[in-house]
């Protein structure tokens, strides 16, 4: 198995050094595996399965980052919403960038100089129902193929040199609100993904499919049915379950060792109205851990019990090992949307440590069992809570980097919103939320006009560098708006990320100082990777409505 | 065209919705029930996306009657059940009747709208009593509103220009603003001042700000671009500039003014 992937990694190089593209190798699930040994190549969403998003790298270091300069452009190619924000993560194989236009239009080019080979537009229903916006988050690879979830329910496979459907399979009724936006993720044979779509009253899932034929194989239902375990968080004699949401909106990671794969999970519904759903509302706002094989829960761990302010644990599970009381443990790092970061043991789902990241109100601490002390609750006068509607968090990437052992976390500091609780009923295909709370920041994207013109108490955005260890804030990067970019960490201890104000930049790892930054001219609604062609170090970021490529010049 | 669409989309509504329809020609009439619940499908369904204010998509303002594609009632409710393909704007289940309670809400909050039990966002809606041409004589004159405002390309640019007040803000809210300018101010028109590493201030009305710099229009009305890191303070002015017309404009002659301002459109009335 060595000696046959040394000679692919061998021939992988060759072949970019005289870029004959179609000679590329096809991507097998161990290579997925062993990310770490080809760092020129970008072949999951997160670039490992433990979700650091964090690239081995060398070339672009602290002293030369500020040496940067664009290498090229792609702008989308149809004419683009404000709410279709480019948010895919791209792969890159032994030369080829795949990625995806919002809503679903897949694009193959060349990783050196943006150029096009194909790109595919699969027709989409005019019945889907996206929350918050028409957007994709990338793609999964698996040999030859591509695997892409659709904002209208579908999960499509594509083949990868010709950029035609090699099967497409309907998943669930778009008009419904089911629709998928996470990019998918390979474990072995199988594609998995759930679907988005909390805020239409829908049941989530989990679903693994065979690669090869589009088959499913099986389903997880965070919001367990009659019967399930779990249930018996939902009211009883009520179909509350039913609509109870628990969207799947991020790529899972997956541990080898343990066979397990990880998601975290979005809010209950309806979101801001939580009468219809007495309980504690499992799977909602939690991390499970599953069986790849079957589909069957080992642990899980919830977050924000009973939740009525949004806070979906959409996030990508960041895969560790620490020394943690004079014990090696493999552990779980989670900053969640609810204003605490967690560090759990992912063997176990034990829980270890949870510290407010932001000013947090609605919970005095989570306490030594992991459960919030909470202090507040909805009302029909109004609450304000921190942090707002949008977390202090949400879907952006978070990084570690195993040099620093620091946790670097997308940050929207002090914000905060009213939640007021409204009349609420579920009816097909419309929204199923209550009222919309209160917030001084646009929670998708900036509005029209003049950008920023708010207050410091009114929210700003930093990126955070903790020690994932002694939990100690490292320093902070303070921007006047709030970002919805993830966080991409370098073994050259760089940090790279963006924000709404239209800057990429990059900052010390171990100090947070500025040491370069980009006018990409939009909002970053994306996370940030690295690649490698011919020997050269690229750093890609989407922004705007356009992805842009840097290297050293 | 507009005309008929109006018309018909009036009839539809009074069919569909069962509203009243004793209003005049170019008017619109709707139920208390059928706003309040106008209003509460929209802060559930609607606001998530066009915001509570109904301003957050761009170049859509539905709280002001701005729409990208609909000219009329019908169209409205049309797009509310189908959405617009191809676009963020999603179907819903919404039957006509609802969708007609969502209009009514959009119609009662716009600025203009009948005296009547219609409570949109932007508070009551009421009819500027006073005196439009004398207001304006109290705008240039006693008031001296001209010396800071700006209205239709004449006068300074240091306050916000009223050329479209009267789109945009309701009579009620024009009122609070002349007799308490420090009740709301609006992000949009914030005061800052940047204290200079150099010593100097600049003053004047924020226009946007970044991590790294910060654009303003000055009190003498340039545009200014200032790097952070020339900037040893910024600090926001609590209080508006303005003062408070309580003790020096009659109540007679405030309603004068705010006929005034509510009659100005803008340039594309």
């Amino acid at each position: 198995m060595t000696s046959a992937r040394t000679r692919t990694g061998l021939l992988a190089l060759a072949i970019s050094a005289t870029a004959v593209l179609h000679a590329q190798q096809p991507v097998t699930f161990d290579r997925m595996l062993r990310a770490n040994q080809e760092p020129q190549n970008w072949l999951t969403y997160s670039g490992n399965l433990a979700g650091h998003r964090h690239t081995l790298l060398t070339q672009i270091t602290p002293a030369n980052v500020k040496n940067l300069e664009l290498q090229w452009v792609l702008q989308t190619r149809t004419p683009a919403e404000p709410a279709e924000k480019f948010e895919a993560t791209p792969l890159v194989v032994d030369g080829v960038m795949y990625t995806v236009m919002a809503p679903n239009h897949v694009v193959a080019l060349d990783a050196a100089t943006g150029r096009m080979f194909w790109m595919y537009s699969p027709r989409l229903s005019q019945l889907a129902r996206v929350c918050c916006g028409r957007v994709n988050r990338g793609l999964a690879i698996l040999g030859e193929t591509l695997f892409m979830g659709t904002i209208d329910g579908h999960l499509i496979a594509i083949d990868a040199v010709n950029g035609k459907p090699v099967w497409d399979v309907s998943l669930s009724k778009p008009e419904l609100g089911y629709s998928f936006t996470m990019a998918p993720l390979i474990v072995k044979d199988k594609v998995i993904v759930g679907p988005a779509g909390g805020e239409y009253g829908i049941r989530g899932f989990i679903a693994a499919f065979d690669a090869k034929t589009g088959r499913e194989v099986w389903r997880f239902n965070t919001v367990p049915g009659p019967g399930e375990p779990g249930h018996e968080t939902w009211p009883a004699g009520s179909n509350a379950w039913e609509h109870g949401g628990g969207s799947i909106w991020t790529t899972g990671s997956y541990d080898a060792e343990l066979n397990l794969l990880y998601f975290g999970t979005g809010n209950p519904g309806p979101d801001w109205n939580a009468d219809p759903r007495p309980g504690a509302n499992l799977y909602t706002d939690s991390v499970v851990a599953l069986d790849p094989e079957t589909g069957r829960v080992k642990w899980h761990y919830q977050f924000t019990p009973h939740d009525e302010f949004d806070y979906d644990s959409t996030q990508v599970p960041v895969l560790t090992d620490l020394v943690w009381q004079g014990r090696q443990r493999k552990v779980m790092l989670w900053a969640n949307r609810n204003g605490f970061w967690y560090v759990l043991d992912r063997a176990t789902g034990e829980f270890l440590r949870g510290k407010p990241f932001v000013r947090v109100n609605w919970a005095e601490e989570i306490d030594s069992k992991g459960v919030p002390k909470r202090l507040l609750y909805a009302t029909e006068q109004g609450t304000l809570v921190y942090p707002n509607n949008q977390g202090a968090t949400n879907w952006y990437s978070p990084s570690y980097s195993p040099r620093t052992g620091y946790f670097y976390i997308p940050t929207w500091m002090d914000t905060y919103s009213t939640y007021t609780k409204g009349p609420v009923e579920y009816k097909e295909g419309n929204q199923y939320v209550g009222r919309f709370p209160t917030m001084t920041v646009p929670a998708l994207r900036t509005g029209p006009g003049a950008v920023n013109q708010r207050t410091p108490e009114e929210g700003y955005g930093a990126i955070q560098a903790f020690d994932a260890k002694s939990g100690e804030l490292k320093w902070q990067f303070k921007m006047a708006d709030v970002t919805d970019s993830g966080v991409l960490t370098t073994a050259t201890d760089l940090v790279f990320a963006g924000g709404r104000e239209g800057y990429f930049f990059a900052l010390d790892a171990r100090t947070g100082e500025m040491l370069w930054k980009g006018n990409v001219g939009g909002q970053v609604s994306a996370g940030p990777m690295s690649y490698g062609v011919n020997g050269k170090q690229y750093v890609e970021i989407a922004a705007g409505s356009a992805l842009f490529v840097y290297g050293l010049r | 065209m507009r005309q008929v669409l109006v018309c018909c989309a009036r009839l539809v509504l009074v069919a569909s919705v069962g509203l009243i329809a004793s209003v005049a020609a170019q008017e619109h009439s709707y139920t208390q029930a059928d706003i309040e619940n106008g209003s509460r499908l929209y802060q559930s369904s609607c606001a998530g996306c066009h915001g509570p204010g109904g301003d957050m998509v761009p170049g859509i303002d539905l709280l002001r009657n701005q729409f990208h594609r609909a000219t009329g009632d019908v169209e409205i409710i049309r797009i509310i059940q189908t959405g617009i393909p191809g676009t963020t704007m999603p179907p819903s289940s919404f039957n006509e009747r609802e969708a007609g309670t969502i209009v009514a809400f959009l119609r009662s909050a716009a600025p203009g709208a009948l005296p009547g039990p219609g409570v949109g966002s932007r508070g009551p809606a009421i009819v500027p009593r006073g005196d439009m041409a004398n207001g304006r004589a109290l705008f240039t004159g006693k008031g001296r509103c001209a010396t800071c405002h700006r209205v239709n390309g004449v006068g300074p640019r240091v306050a916000p220009d009223l050329t479209d007040i009267g789109t945009i803000r309701q009579p009620q809210q024009i009122q609070e603003k002349i007799l308490d300018p420090n009740s709301l101010v609006r992000p949009t028109n914030r005061i800052v001042e940047i204290a200079m590493n150099d010593g100097s201030k600049i003053t004047g009305h924020l226009l946007n700000q970044d991590t790294f710099t910060i654009q303003m229009l000055d009190s003498r009305e340039r545009l200014v671009s200032a790097a952070r890191t020339d900037v040893r303070e910024l600090t926001f002015l609590k209080n508006s500039p303005m003062p408070s017309y309580r003790d020096k404009l009659t109540s007679a002659e405030v309603d004068d003014v705010v006929a005034y301002l509510i009659s100005l459109k803008g340039l594309r009335p």
